[in-house]
């Protein structure tokens, strides 16, 4: 589904901050990408969504037989890649209702399909609610103005079950949540999974994988994947911190 | 040695007709215009505003019948419908219902006397009193004491014609404890370079309580000066909203004096530019008793190369204790050659007042724009959805449904926002 080979991109001032990353990721998976802070963990989310800001100076990535670097941020949403983000916008004066609706009517009509109508929309809107808990009040007001933390986060996997991508990418989607929030957030997600999707998890902490089960754990550091191993190198990744794997990839 | 001064005002005006018998407010409108120029922008209420370009044009009076008003109207407005086609009245057109509450003659009919002590000392321009010499129509609109009009009083106004001028004057008299909606709208067809150089006064009694909604959507070639002035007494409540997004040059000038205690006075305003539009909003709350408050809130979004100006005055004298006073202006600027002048002011000369007031001017929030995007939102929906929540909330102020209805829809057609 997504074929990431030799990604290189810097920032616009200059400073190259992935540095040649691989990545596969196949239907059904689960990929947990971890790594200490400023690893490039979420350059790699910015430059799969295509936030402005960026530039790919080598490597590719293909994303369902489509050249993803090619693809305006909006059709790559079009194509089934969803962004779960770290610090989820306020859109004051913009309900989530309005912007769904939208944006799902842009999706189908993207790909030759008729518009939902209101009845469909707003049962879609129910049962995706539910998904995360959300109160459906939640859902008409402005887009996660004076929303808390962790409703910003609800929010997030709420559009997730409206929009249904192919593949999520949830980019510390734990951060700012507690325990009950958390499982919420997780539960709505591990809802989502299906055999024909797949997410990638950036996180920092293990904590989330108690609830999401990774396929694969991949450490990142210094813009690079340095390791790939089964969900038990998250809990040594939680015992025993990065260094040890920085070290070991600059002896290499 | 002969020196010839010409006077622009007076040749200006040199070909308006005006009756035969004159009231007493012509005669003093003409009298005054003899001492009367232009403002520059060296004037600072006109500094951001020039009309050279007006006053360089030789305009005619054109007395022409419409067809229909089938455009013109506002669909489940359900009110009486008063037609001003170029600043004449058309009868044929309009529709007064039964409403025991409201009487509407024409304005040479109100009383001079009444007229006279109201606006004894409230300042003139040029444009207001070329309008007063030289009007060709309007209403005295009169809302009987402790009664409400049981439905919108919708004032109609439609130009039409190269460089025509339309003069027209209305007055609302408001009496003690009375209640009505009056809707205005301007639009044109085949105009152009005509200009409206409009009055609209009104006099609030004792709680009395009254709402404007103003609609400018004329073409985009044509002139729009407007003076409005409105006398609140004690425990009055006055709402003007303003929505303008046509006119090649309009100015909204727009004056509120609150001469009693217990009074609030609302003011708000959407503007929206493209092209090489000039949209002013200028504005006046003067506070001269205590215990009122008052709440302003301008929004424009300005595209193009268009220019914006806001200059919002609250005033607030010695003897007015304990006011509120509210005012906001908020802009958009969605090119790099539209620009804002936004200047709002305060002047305080009591000591027990709550006052802020505040301007801000940007671009769109790119962040929530990629934010939308990431949805699969196009960045031409994207900043539509954006640009109609900004100035959406100044929308929502219209409570009257049909007309918001009314103004989606004209959003819609001109910008392809929808809310």
């Amino acid at each position: 589904m997504l074929t990431i080979k030799n990604l290189h991109a810097s920032v616009e001032e200059g400073a190259e901050i992935l540095k040649g990353l691989d990545l596969e990721v196949k239907p059904g998976e689960v990929h947990a990408i971890m790594g200490p802070n400023g690893a490039g963990k979420s350059t790699l989310a910015s430059v799969l969504a295509g936030k402005d800001g960026y530039e790919v100076t080598e490597g590719s990535v293909d994303f369902d037989g489509k050249d993803l670097l090619e693809l305006e941020t909006e059709d790559r949403a079009k194509e089934g890649m969803f962004l779960a983000f770290q610090y989820p916008v306020e859109i004051p004066g913009v309900s989530n209702i309005n912007f769904l609706k939208t944006a799902i009517n842009e999706i189908r009509e993207y790909k030759g399909e008729e518009a939902l109508s209101a009845k469909d929309f707003m049962a879609k809107v129910r049962s995706a609610s539910k998904v995360v808990d959300l109160d459906p009040k939640l859902a008409s007001r402005s887009v996660n103005t004076g929303f808390s933390g962790g409703e910003k986060k609800r929010n997030e996997i709420f559009q997730m079950a409206m929009l249904e991508p192919k593949l999520a990418i949830l980019d510390e989607t734990d951060s700012g949540l507690d325990i009950d929030a958390l499982r919420i957030v997780s539960d709505g997600v591990n809802k989502l999974r299906t055999k024909d999707n797949a997410v990638i998890i950036i996180t920092h902490y293990q904590r989330l994988l108690d609830y999401i089960q990774p396929d694969f754990v991949h450490v990142l550091a210094d813009g690079k994947i340095v390791k790939t191993g089964p969900k038990e190198l998250a809990l040594e990744l939680e015992d025993k911190g990065y260094d040890w794997l920085t070290e070991e990839n600059q002896t290499v | 040695m002969e020196v010839v001064t010409e006077n622009k005002v007076l040749s200006f005006v040199e070909g308006f007709k005006k009756p035969e018998t004159l009231t007493s407010t012509r005669k003093e409108a003409i009298q005054a215009l003899n001492a009367m120029d232009f403002p520059t922008t060296r004037v600072e209420d006109w500094k951001y505003t020039r009309v050279g370009r007006i006053t360089k044009k030789n305009f005619v009076q054109r007395e022409t019948a419409l067809k229909s008003i089938e455009n013109l109207t506002i669909d489940g407005l359900d009110a009486h419908e008063l037609v001003f086609v170029n600043g004449y009245f058309n009868e044929a057109l309009s529709s007064i219902k039964e409403d025991q509450s409201v009487s509407i003659d024409r304005i040479d009919n109100i009383s001079e006397e009444y007229y006279a002590g109201l606006v004894e000392d409230t300042e003139e321009n040029v444009f207001s009193l070329i309008n007063k010499a030289y009007q060709t129509g309007g209403v005295f609109i009169n809302v009987k004491k402790n009664t409400k009009a049981n439905r919108p009083i919708h004032l109609i106004h439609h130009v039409t014609g190269e460089e025509t001028i339309a003069n027209v004057r209305h007055f609302v008299q408001m009496e003690s404890g009375s209640k009505a909606e009056i809707v205005t709208s301007y639009s044109s067809s085949s105009a152009p370079n005509a200009f409206s150089n409009v009055v609209f006064e009104g006099h609030l009694e004792s709680n009395a309580n009254l709402t404007i909604q103003k609609i400018q959507r004329e073409e985009k070639n044509v002139f729009h000066i407007a003076n409005e002035l409105f006398v609140q007494d004690e425990g009055s409540n006055f709402t003007i909203n303003t929505i303008t997004t046509g006119g090649l040059l309009t100015r909204n000038g727009l004056n509120v004096l609150v001469e009693g205690e217990n009074c609030h006075t609302e003011m708000n305003g959407a503007y929206l530019g493209v092209d090489k539009q000039h949209i002013d909003n200028h504005t006046l709350i003067d506070q001269m008793y205590s215990n009122c408050t008052s709440s302003e809130t301008y929004k424009g979004v300005m595209d193009g190369k268009s220019v914006g100006v806001f200059n919002g005055k609250v005033i607030v004298r010695q003897d007015a204790q304990n006011i509120e006073a509210y005012q906001s202006n908020g802009n958009v600027l969605l090119s790099d050659h539209a620009s804002v002048n936004s200047k709002p002011e305060l002047e305080i000369y009591a000591d027990d007042v709550r006052c802020s007031h505040g301007s801000t001017t940007g671009q769109i929030d790119e962040d929530a724009i990629f934010y939308l995007r990431s949805r699969g939102i196009s960045k031409d929906n994207a900043k539509k959805l954006m640009v109609a929540a900004f100035i959406g909330d100044v929308l929502d102020k219209i409570t009257n449904e049909a007309l918001r209805a009314s103004i989606d829809e004209l959003f819609f057609e001109e910008y392809g926002w929808k809310f």
